[in-house]
């Protein structure tokens, strides 16, 4: 913002935050377009997704009864995985070329921006593997009753780890070797995630009613998109002042 | 600012590194006698004079060294983010020293925890581990402190990685309610809590009375080992100071 912004659109700015032209929706558009003009990093953590899925019946057992038993498990682990291993360049590229610094510097809500940069992450890396998961479910010969619920748990699930996984990214985003170390501090946070989210497609498989694994997953969905912004906007300040 | 102060003046005076060292300096013997009596009278009173369990004869006795210390990996953490909440608000050096000094403590006494708990578990039901939740949540304590000392490690400034820990922290304070109503939400192997504030335990006094005396030991302990690497972080960060100079050099 420049010096010529007369006070009084500063001071409304939290309604500027909904327009089209709003922080929000200006940091979305933004991500999705960088990431748009390099679309071969799009693809790598689905790719990731799938190798990772394609492993277990090499490495462990192909028979289809053991495969289905540990599917819902396997197909959650290599979601989050995924996930973990898009995290480190969520603000890495914004942080070397001094484009972090300004939106720290900026009036408008840190808050807004973030979100508006989880959900970009989300858009490009969680739906993906949420809409792939079915494929992994077929080649893990998971039963089709276990399907739905596999969708909608890493569809309330994924975001969730955008948001976890954006804290670690933010925490690290200043340091040279962030990789394994985002790891470290996210995986603990991720494991009840992991626990309700492949409960809820054991639940599915077996024929159990999902309300209850859906709702504490949205719960914590709605804990991380209230708290979770708070979180990162503070450790972006901190890894971007240090 | 005539503000009315809330707390003695002694409280407000930790703030400053070089008050905070001869505090604990003034206070260190008296906890470590603490921590030597109540103990060693714990512990004694614990394996010899405390009365065997009807179902699982001297075998529960761990429960006098894991309970405590189960107990104290929760506290420490609590206290670990308190801390690093205050360093991040009001900017206390010391806070930020505390917070730091926090997290191997918590770790060992975590690894303490889980160790007792898989040795008492084996003979109780037959397995060193099971993936209950109380256990669990448990490991994720430990596996969150690691993760707090592997980025305290990783960043070179003291303020930057006094604030990153500081906030990590905070996000892992969700985990603590959840070890604690683990064995109350979940069906869990493991038994429900030993101490409550709003009921009489469900043993009798024989057997708890040593057990209280354990836990006070273990935070007695845990003050000791605290105040000890606190000073020694008072001492290295305020090296350049002159009252640190003189001390050394007499």
């Amino acid at each position: 913002m420049s010096d010529s912004v007369p006070k009084q659109s500063l001071a409304d700015s939290p309604a500027r935050v909904y327009k089209v032209d709003g922080p929000f929706w200006g940091a979305l558009k933004r991500d999705l377009l960088l990431s748009y003009r390099r679309k071969s990093d799009l693809v790598n953590p689905l790719i990731f997704f799938l190798m990772v899925a394609t492993l277990f019946p090499l490495g462990v057992s192909p028979d289809p009864t053991f495969l289905a038993d540990v599917a819902p498990g396997v197909v959650w682990v290599a979601a989050l995985l995924a996930t973990l291993l898009s995290m480190d360049s969520l603000f890495r590229s914004d942080f070397e070329d001094g484009t972090l610094e300004q939106i720290l510097l900026s009036p408008q809500p840190l808050y807004m921006v973030v979100l508006a940069k989880v959900l970009a992450h989300w858009m490009l890396t969680g739906l993906p593997l949420t809409i792939l998961a079915p494929v992994l479910g077929v080649m893990l010969f998971l039963p089709a009753d276990g399907m739905w619920g596999l969708v909608l748990s890493l569809l309330l699930g994924t975001p969730t780890l955008s948001l976890v996984g954006a804290i670690g990214a933010a925490l690290t985003v200043g340091l040279r070797k962030g990789g394994v170390l985002i790891s470290l501090l996210v995986l603990p946070l991720y494991i009840p995630l992991l626990i309700f989210g492949s409960a809820a497609v054991q639940g599915a498989v077996t024929g159990l009613p999902l309300g209850g694994y859906l709702a504490i997953l949205g719960a914590m969905l709605s804990l991380g998109l209230v708290m979770a912004p708070l979180a990162i906007g503070a450790a972006l300040r901190i890894s971007v002042s240090g | 600012m005539a503000e009315k102060k809330w707390l003695p003046r002694w409280f407000y005076q930790l703030a400053s590194p070089r008050w905070c060292y001869e505090f604990t300096g003034k206070l260190l013997p008296l906890f470590v006698i603490a921590a030597v009596l109540l103990l060693g009278i714990g512990t004694v009173w614990a394996l010899a004079f405390a009365p065997a369990d009807y179902q699982q004869g001297n075998s529960f006795r761990i429960i006098y060294i894991h309970v405590p210390s189960s107990i104290l990996a929760q506290s420490c953490y609590m206290l670990m983010a308190v801390a690093g909440a205050i360093g991040l608000i009001w900017k206390m050096k010391v806070a930020d020293m505390v917070a730091k000094c926090c997290a191997p403590i918590g770790a060992s006494i975590a690894v303490l925890s889980l160790a007792t708990g898989a040795i008492w578990g084996k003979p109780t039901w037959g397995s060193w581990w099971v993936w209950d939740a109380r256990l669990t949540s448990m490991l994720i304590l430990f596996f969150l402190y690691l993760g707090i000392i592997a980025l305290n490690s990783a960043i070179e400034s003291e303020r930057t990685a006094a604030q990153s820990t500081a906030v990590l922290a905070l996000v892992g304070l969700v985990n603590i309610p959840i070890i604690k109503y683990s064995v109350d939400w979940w069906n869990t192997l493991h038994q429900p809590a030993t101490f409550k504030l709003t009921e009489r335990p469900a043993m009798p006094a024989e057997m708890w009375v040593p057990l209280l005396v354990m836990v006070i030991g273990f935070y007695c302990f845990f003050a000791v080992a605290m105040m000890l690497r606190l000073r020694n972080e008072i001492i290295q960060r305020e090296r350049r100071s002159s009252w640190v100079r003189d001390m050394i050099t007499g």
